[in-house]
């Protein structure tokens, strides 16, 4: 038994600790976890449709297709009109909240999880560390997962304005038409959705764990959700 | 001299709540010898279980020093705190605090794995400990899968993963019946008695009297008084023969 011996300083976990430890909690609460993730997917999948059918629009226009069927007097005028805009702006903060929203419950809803582990000795920096893992990783295929369904639905929905035209104009790459407006393409927009849900994710809650993380365990433990 | 491994001096915690500050702990002076079995007793509200939280280093006292092992707990680093933790103390809470999506198993090995153990021994001394426990059979079951007994069982075989010398329970018994409160006490009591850890435990479950060394009455943050071995046999004994 130790007599008196000076307090040792704790020590760093290895990465592959942290990271089998958060995948390990990712796989046992799976039922959890998808529910979250599936707010990610649906934040990012209604932002990339909106921005991607915008994409597309622009892009048929430029090469001066019509619209079949015409039914908005918007995308027969060139560039993004003010609606595209508010149209992608709201679709943004939808997205935001939405993601932001999910994560601080997936957090807060362990406070008592991290006072425990304190307890254990873990580090501050670990617990956070474990939750970064883990949103990064629920953020990344959430997001990805997000913008796959957001881009076959704006694809849908060009199809149905643009007929199979869609294909031979298709906006896969960035392209910049001399007087029309940038276009992003549908690659780029594709990695934006995944980078914007992975940040936001990882942001939205390794801020509250790391809030959580602060606190003595004492008050961790006693956190009732 | 006695070999003092708990001392605080005139701790006081109050907890503000909107413009109403509570004082949880009024001042409260108490050593614990190595290798003693103390109970922390009073009512609901009276402060033992803030006391029990600044004696563990899971919060800070508003005034006043506590010393473990003669290290002041106000003077240590993050890092230190986290050791001391993990190395030190062994914590037994009464709503478990098993982590959900660990097994048993997993549970016991936690503190072994932030304490740097190879997985090898770690697995190891997690087996022989939930083998102690009687928990030999059930040792992949996740906490949901267990009773409270069993999972009181986890916890403490989950405090005692870095060998610590101390053992701190918060109300160990309290979600438990009688009868397996009694097996739960008793296994606290077997760690004292023949690995000499020392055992603080906030509690009101008169089972306890019994096997503690002492007891410290806590009532309204301060130290009501402190009943030796001698003075309890004698109570429980005036108790028992009316």
């Amino acid at each position: 038994m130790q007599q008196r011996t000076p307090i040792e300083e704790q020590i760093d976990l290895p990465f592959l600790e942290s990271l089998r430890i958060s995948f390990q909690s990712l796989k046992i609460r799976f039922g959890r976890s998808i529910i979250t993730t599936a707010g990610i997917t649906l934040g990012i999948a209604f932002l990339v449709s909106v921005w991607m059918n915008n994409e597309i629009g622009i892009a048929l226009q430029e090469s001066g297709r019509q619209s079949t069927i015409n039914t908005f007097e918007e995308t027969t005028q060139k560039g993004i009109s003010t609606k595209d805009i508010w149209l992608i702006v709201m679709s943004l903060i939808v997205c935001v909240v939405g993601i932001a929203n999910s994560m601080l419950m997936a957090v807060t809803e362990r406070f008592r999880e991290i006072g425990t582990m304190k307890c254990l000795g873990a580090l501050d920096g670990f617990v956070v560390r474990l939750f970064l893992l883990e949103s990064g990783f629920q953020g990344f295929s959430g997001a990805l997962i997000g913008a796959l369904i957001g881009t076959l639905g704006a694809v849908l929905l060009g199809l149905k304005d643009y007929g199979l035209d869609l294909f031979f104009y298709f906006p896969l790459f960035p392209a910049q038409p001399e007087d029309g407006p940038r276009q992003l393409g549908v690659i780029v927009v594709i990695l934006l959705g995944c980078f914007l849900g992975m940040v936001l994710a990882v942001i939205g809650s390794s801020f509250p764990a790391w809030r959580a993380a602060k606190l003595p365990p004492a008050e961790a433990m006693r956190t009732e959700v | 001299m006695a070999d003092i491994v708990v001392k605080t001096e005139d701790v006081v915690k109050e907890y503000r709540m909107g413009s109403n500050v509570l004082r949880a702990l009024d001042g409260i002076n108490i050593e614990i010898e190595r290798g003693e079995y103390i109970s922390l007793m009073g009512p609901s509200g009276s402060g033992k279980s803030t006391l029990f939280n600044m004696i563990g280093a899971l919060d800070t006292p508003t005034e006043g020093q506590v010393y473990i092992d003669g290290q002041n707990m106000s003077q240590l680093t993050q890092r230190q705190i986290a050791a001391f933790r993990c190395h030190r103390v062994g914590y037994i809470f009464q709503s478990y605090n098993l982590l959900p999506v660990r097994s048993a198993h997993g549970n016991v090995t936690l503190p072994m794995i932030f304490a740097g153990l190879p997985e090898r021994a770690r697995n190891e001394k997690a087996e022989e400990l939930l083998d102690m426990v009687g928990l030999g059979d059930r040792m992949y079951h996740l906490p949901d899968e267990l009773s409270g007994g069993q999972r009181q069982r986890v916890a403490i075989a989950r405090a005692l993963a870095n060998d610590p010398s101390i053992v701190l329970a918060d109300e160990p018994t309290a979600n438990l019946d009688t009868v397996i409160g009694r097996e739960i006490i008793d296994l606290i009591k077997s760690l004292n008695e023949e690995q000499g850890v020392t055992i603080i435990s906030a509690t009101h479950d008169l089972k306890m009297l019994d096997v503690s060394d002492r007891i410290v009455d806590i009532r309204d943050g301060l130290v009501e008084r402190v009943r030796s071995r001698d003075e309890i046999d004698i109570e429980v004994g005036e108790v028992g023969g009316h």
